[in-house]
């Protein structure tokens, strides 16, 4: 077991190596150097810097040595809590990202737990009653899951919700909570805005597990300790959760390594759409304004999250199922 | 005793047996009929489309889809009602009133813009049209206008061109990629197998969209159409490449111990020759429905760059540009009609989804 997670550990370190470098070309990939783009900034601003400011500024993120050292250099910084100035808010990039990032990791989370807790009943259901209307519903729903990208199924809801109940079903708070400080109020607030969002960035996911859930069950219904499962005059709700079940949900459970990324990936769209306060409009912002440390930040973050929240999965997994680490061996 | 029918079968040549069992999928054929009628709307966009697509005008913008009357009285001609433009003195929106009184015509081929069919042949002949073709006085807009003015189906018909070529382009890279690592992957195994598969494993574990999202808006202001379009390109497929890669791989590995495999590498053929002559054609099929099952997620991707605004940017126009003018509500709640884009979106990736399914379904017509 200890070997296993260690692997998926290595694993996890390259990830994130790997993760660093294309955000450090995305700060890079703009023409003209941070210190030269900062001073013209400032310069629009009215306020000067001096030379000496220009040539600590020059010295701290290494501009003009080689690509790799100025590479090492964002990193130590990085790895000292310092992510660089956010040129368009003139303020740091941590102070800027604030509570957005935590605000992305409740929506990814609640979507991720949202598919399961669907996913895992309409797959049985689904497996059991093959063929009948809810089974065929299941398969429609699904492939309109997988079928609409989630920002236009946030489009049509929110176009809908303004039409029918003219009401906006956007954001992750009501206005008045929208500054306040975190309170039980606040907890609740959050909590009523989040079944929409989850439920747009899970659909696709559980239109998948579903099918996924769906076709290993049927396969293992067809087993004949199924049968010697019955005959043993066990109740069927008892035949099927106790036995098959649990087989069929070795390959569904391994599967939501790759969920995660994508629901994360889906965030940042299905946020611009619905005006949530997560990194999703502030990424875009700062990508339309060049404003590129904060850009390389945010990517390098949810980056180095989703691994984080992958490699907690996978052990998770490992825990709760010792198949998986017999498997990979 | 083996009858008619079954004798067909065993002289069946593989494609000819991957067809006949296709062809049971009702759905994956009539999708499949669905994927061509699409991109016979990329070839004939220009002929389909009855406006210039860029022509702008301020006096129409934001106009409502017209509806089209079929019949007058018991005649079969289809008509539209004139609509009267006005702002309206409290508000200062436009509203538009049609006029029963006024019917336009509308005429099958009739003479538009011109245009040449396919790039080669100069034509001015539409599908349909007005009376008096490009008389100012008297347009349809089936679609209504967007802000500009500028008629929305013509639009939405050149748009199928890079929306539905970027992902042809898009997957073709991804396919190239896929099939070099993936084969590298499995047909050698060992060091290699184990790179490779770590490296997609790294890819698949990376949000993509965020990633995506910086490459392209790290493309220089600018760049031209085409360039902005290969680039997006190549963006797409280089994260793309990973799910065909590992199906190569699969299929590499299911088949490097079959029995013809090795008996054609013993009689000396040599690698490229066992790979090329006697492994692919084996896995063919398996590589095509891979590859139709890519390509709704590389037009989904451009379509949601564009309409982020960090993708293609007018004037070029692809099903993202042209949602881009659906991101606000308020707009939205007014002109609904400016959504209508996402409806070929939706379209072609569920019949793509279809086809792919059949497709897989078939590419191993031996199995059960």
């Amino acid at each position: 077991m200890l070997v296993y997670i260690g692997r998926r550990a290595v694993l996890a370190i390259f990830t994130v190596w790997a993760i660093s470098v294309l955000s450090f070309a995305i700060i890079q990939l703009p023409p003209g150097d941070y210190v030269t783009s900062y001073i013209a900034q400032m310069a629009a601003m009215g306020s000067v810097v001096t030379d000496e400011e220009a040539q600590n500024l020059r010295i701290q993120y290494g501009l003009g040595q080689p690509m790799y050292v100025q590479y090492l250099k964002w990193v130590r910084l990085i790895a000292q809590g310092n992510f660089g100035m956010s040129m368009e808010w003139r303020r740091p990039v941590t102070e800027v990202i604030g509570e957005r990032l935590w605000l992305t990791v409740v929506v990814s989370v609640a979507a991720l737990i949202l598919t399961w807790v669907l996913a895992l009943p309409i797959g049985i259901y689904s497996a059991v009653r093959q063929y009948s209307v809810g089974d065929y519903l299941a398969t429609f729903v699904g492939f309109i899951g997988l079928a609409v990208p989630n920002f236009l199924l946030a489009l049509v809801l929110l176009y809908l919700g303004f039409v029918l109940f003219n009401a906006h079903i956007g954001g992750l708070f009501s206005v008045e909570f929208q500054d306040a400080p975190w309170s039980a109020a606040r907890v609740w607030d959050l909590l009523k805005h989040l079944p929409i969002p989850a439920l747009i960035l899970g659909l696709a996911g559980t239109a998948q597990q579903i099918r996924i859930m769906r076709a290993n069950l049927l396969d293992e219904l067809r087993k004949p300790y199924v049968v010697t499962a019955r005959s043993k005059g066990l109740s069927e709700a008892r035949v099927i959760v106790k036995y098959p079940v649990r087989v069929a949900l070795n390959p569904f459970a391994s599967t939501i390594g790759y969920t995660l990324p994508y629901i994360v990936s889906g965030s940042i769209i299905v946020s611009l759409v619905l005006g949530l306060p997560t990194v999703g409009p502030l990424l875009l912002k700062a990508l339309i304004a060049q404003d590129m440390f904060l850009a390389g930040t945010i990517v390098l973050l949810l980056g180095v999250m989703t691994v984080i929240g992958t490699l907690v999965s996978d052990v998770l997994l490992v825990w709760i199922d010792p198949r998986i680490r017999l498997e990979e061996t | 005793m083996a009858g008619p029918d079954e004798q067909r079968i065993f002289v069946a040549s593989q494609w000819q047996l991957m067809w006949w069992r296709f062809r049971r999928h009702k759905v994956a054929v009539a999708s499949g009929g669905v994927v061509i009628g699409f991109y016979l709307a990329v070839l004939g966009a220009d002929f389909l489309a009855y406006a210039d697509p860029n022509a702008s005008e301020a006096q129409r913008s934001l106009m409502p889809p017209q509806p089209v009357y079929w019949f007058d009285g018991w005649r079969f001609s289809p008509h539209v009602y004139a609509v009267k433009g006005a702002r309206d003195p409290q508000t200062f929106k436009r509203v538009y009133r049609a006029d029963p009184g006024q019917k336009i015509s509308i005429r099958f081929f009739a003479g538009g813009f011109e245009y040449r069919f396919l790039g080669l042949i100069p034509m001015t002949r539409h599908l349909i049209g007005v009376d008096g073709g490009l008389d100012a006085g008297k347009t349809i807009f089936v679609l209504g206008t967007d802000v500009q003015g500028r008629d929305l189906w013509s639009r939405l018909m050149y748009s199928t061109r890079i929306s539905l070529t970027i992902g042809l382009f898009g997957v073709t890279v991804s396919l190239v990629l896929g099939v070099v690592l993936g084969g590298l992957s499995g047909f050698y195994g060992g060091i290699a197998d184990t790179l490779i598969q770590r490296v997609i494993e790294i890819l698949r574990s990376i949000p993509t969209i965020p990633l995506w999202m910086g490459l392209a808006a790290a493309l220089p202001r600018d760049w031209s159409i085409l360039q902005i379009y290969f680039a997006i390109t190549i963006i797409i497929s280089l994260l793309g490449w990973t799910e065909l890669a590992r199906v190569v791989r699969g299929r590499f590995l299911a088949m490097r111990e079959e029995d013809f495999v090795v008996s054609a590498r013993l009689v000396g053929c040599s690698q490229m020759r066992t790979i090329f002559v006697h492994m692919v054609p084996s896995f063919m099929s398996h590589i095509i429905a891979a590859t139709t099952l890519a390509l709704p997620a590389m037009i989904i991707s451009e379509t949601a760059l564009s309409f982020l605004g960090l993708g293609l940017r007018p004037p070029a126009m692809s099903w993202g540009v042209l949602l881009q003018q659906a991101q606000n509500v308020q707009t939205v709640a007014i002109s609904p009609w400016l959504m209508i884009p996402a409806v070929p979106v939706i379209i072609v990736v569920m019949a793509f989804n279809f086809l792919g399914d059949g497709l897989r379904d078939a590419a191993d017509p031996y199995g059960r």
